[in-house]
């Protein structure tokens, strides 16, 4: 670790990166915000944005889960609870009849309850709201080693899964045409997600972790005309609001998640003004 | 129309066994208590354009999607090679309704060609090495000029035509169309129809193809199914558009017959 913190020392001559703390939460928007551009791009174009939205939810029954146990560690508790609720959702609302954002809103709001009920329980609620807002700048040495491994895991399922799900994204019956399971890609897709919320949710927060998830997608896709361009501008639009957004909420001492999703907020608004411009 | 002559035009058990044919045998799919159809019983031979027909709720998406394996069925379906070296599951291509598509994200004609054909990410690749194959592909439906076009610029027509080269490749053994007519401006129909003859003749597959244009049907159809929770009547179009159950359904069309004997000649 000391020899990143004296490149960055090196590269970052700033005020505000002599702080470790502010080192680490640099490290992880770095390491993040890529992540949440690349996955937006999917969750936008396979219309998931209340599915990503649920996935927070049940991140949060997953932390009071964890608690419950003890035992284990919150976050691996955290990150398996995740996977189940978001593999298990897939699978309902592949096999029900029932519309789709009825089967999310139902599981949606009883993760959120059960969530409610357990970390209540004794009165002791409140040491659990920094999980509501988050707190970038509560980043360990240790969550940014598993984050580095999350990063790496992602990018491999993004290199195999890409085309399916792009294929998928325009019409399940064409994809099933193409060889292509539904089910199995999508659950893929959907763990993946999970993964990433459950690991970012300390810091960016319950409330706020879906914009991330819709805001940079919704922003490129304002103004590309194709799938690489797409994806990159995405990730580009993330990365930008979230170095930004993390050094405002420095300067400004204020909730560094929040202000990265009013950042990307205004991005999407510009790019919305932009599109005829730029869209064929 | 050679073609016509050397394949039987009425659908029967026997032929099946010497000619190149896909063999759909007892189908039924039930969702729930509710059976959508049964007791289907097809043979699609190669080199022959069949056209499914019936009123709306007859089952003629949810057959095809049975077909493809999407929607729970019982019954088989076999696939014979003409020179019978292949048999069993044929290579299925299919058109769904260009309707249904979702072409609002930023996706170009080649990054669909390209997440279809390779594995490597379309984020990745540039794709330079496929572009002639997605060229060739194309070319076949007059389209090349749309390779980098996004999806959601393309008119109905287009689009159609774009997903048809799709379902070319790999070259299937049977293809499936899911009312590819509707909302296609006359020109784009007539292409639309000129380049399925073209490919009937030239690669000898088998079409399969729902429609709701009977004028169409009666035009280029060699063998025409009516589909109404079972299969109603089936044959050629004369002899489906005469029986009385078809125009039972579809009530009685005035010039029908005029059009089938002057059309198909």
């Amino acid at each position: 670790m000391n020899e990143i913190y004296t490149l960055l020392d090196i590269l970052l001559p700033f005020d505000w990166a002599h702080y470790t703390f502010m080192k680490h939460a640099f490290l992880a928007i770095l390491c993040i915000t890529p992540l949440f551009g690349l996955l937006s791009t999917m969750v936008v174009s396979n219309r998931m944005a209340f599915f990503s939205d649920s996935l927070g939810h049940g991140a949060f029954t997953g932390i009071a889960i964890g608690v419950l146990l003890g035992a284990v560690s919150p976050l691996l508790s955290l990150i398996v609870f995740s996977i189940a609720f978001a593999v298990f959702i897939t699978y309902i609302k592949n096999k029900s009849t029932a519309s789709t954002d009825t089967i999310i809103g139902v599981f949606s709001s009883t993760a959120i309850a059960l969530g409610l009920m357990i970390m209540s329980r004794g009165g002791g609620f409140n040491k659990f709201s920094s999980f509501l807002i988050g707190d970038v700048l509560s980043i360990t040495v240790e969550d940014l080693q598993a984050l580095v491994f999350v990063v790496l895991l992602v990018l491999v399922g993004w290199a195999v899964l890409f085309n399916r799900l792009l294929v998928l994204s325009i019409n399940s019956a064409f994809a099933r045409s193409r060889g292509i399971s539904t089910f199995c890609v999508e659950s893929m897709f959907a763990a993946m997600l999970a993964v990433v919320v459950s690991i970012s949710i300390q810091w960016v927060g319950i409330l706020i972790i879906n914009a991330l998830l819709v805001l940079p997608a919704a922003a490129a896709r304002n103004v590309t005309n194709n799938v690489k361009s797409y994806q990159l501008l995405s990730v580009a639009i993330a990365l930008t609001a979230g170095i930004a957004g993390l050094l405002l909420a420095y300067y400004f001492n204020m909730a560094a998640g929040a202000t990265i999703v009013v950042l990307s907020a205004i991005i999407f608004f510009v790019t919305l003004l932009l599109k005829s411009r730029f869209v064929r | 129309m050679f073609k016509n002559i050397m394949h039987h035009r009425a659908s029967s058990c026997s032929d099946c066994a010497k000619l190149c044919c896909t063999k759909i045998e007892d189908f039924r799919v039930k969702i729930g208590n509710l059976t959508i159809f049964e007791d289907v019983n097809l043979h699609l031979h190669c080199g022959q354009l069949t056209a499914l027909i019936g009123p709306n709720g007859a089952g003629k998406s949810t057959l095809l999607k049975a077909i493809l394996g999407e929607v729970a069925h019982t019954g088989s379906l076999q696939y014979t090679a003409a020179d019978g070296r292949r048999k069993g599951q044929p290579i299925i291509g299919y058109v769904p309704q260009y309707l249904r598509f979702d072409v609002s994200a930023p996706i170009s004609v080649m990054d669909i060609f390209l997440a279809c054909l390779t594995e490597k990410p379309v984020w990745l690749t540039s794709g330079r090495k496929m572009r002639p194959r997605i060229l060739k592909n194309l070319a076949r439906v007059h389209a090349e000029h749309l390779i980098d076009r996004r999806l959601g610029a393309l008119s109905g027509g287009e689009l159609q035509r774009v997903l048809l080269a799709l379902a070319l490749d790999p070259l299937p053994d049977l293809l499936l169309l899911d009312e590819p007519v509707s909302g296609v401006d006359q020109n784009g129909l007539e292409l639309f129809y000129e380049i399925l003859a073209e490919l009937r003749e030239q690669e000898d597959m088998s079409i399969l193809l729902i429609s709701h244009d009977l004028n169409m049907v009666a035009r280029h159809a060699d063998q025409v199914v009516l589909l109404n929770k079972a299969v109603v009547t089936s044959g050629t179009p004369e002899e489906v558009f005469a029986d009385k159950r078809t125009r039972q359904i579809f009530g009685l069309l005035a010039g029908f017959q005029q059009e089938t004997q002057g059309g198909n000649a």
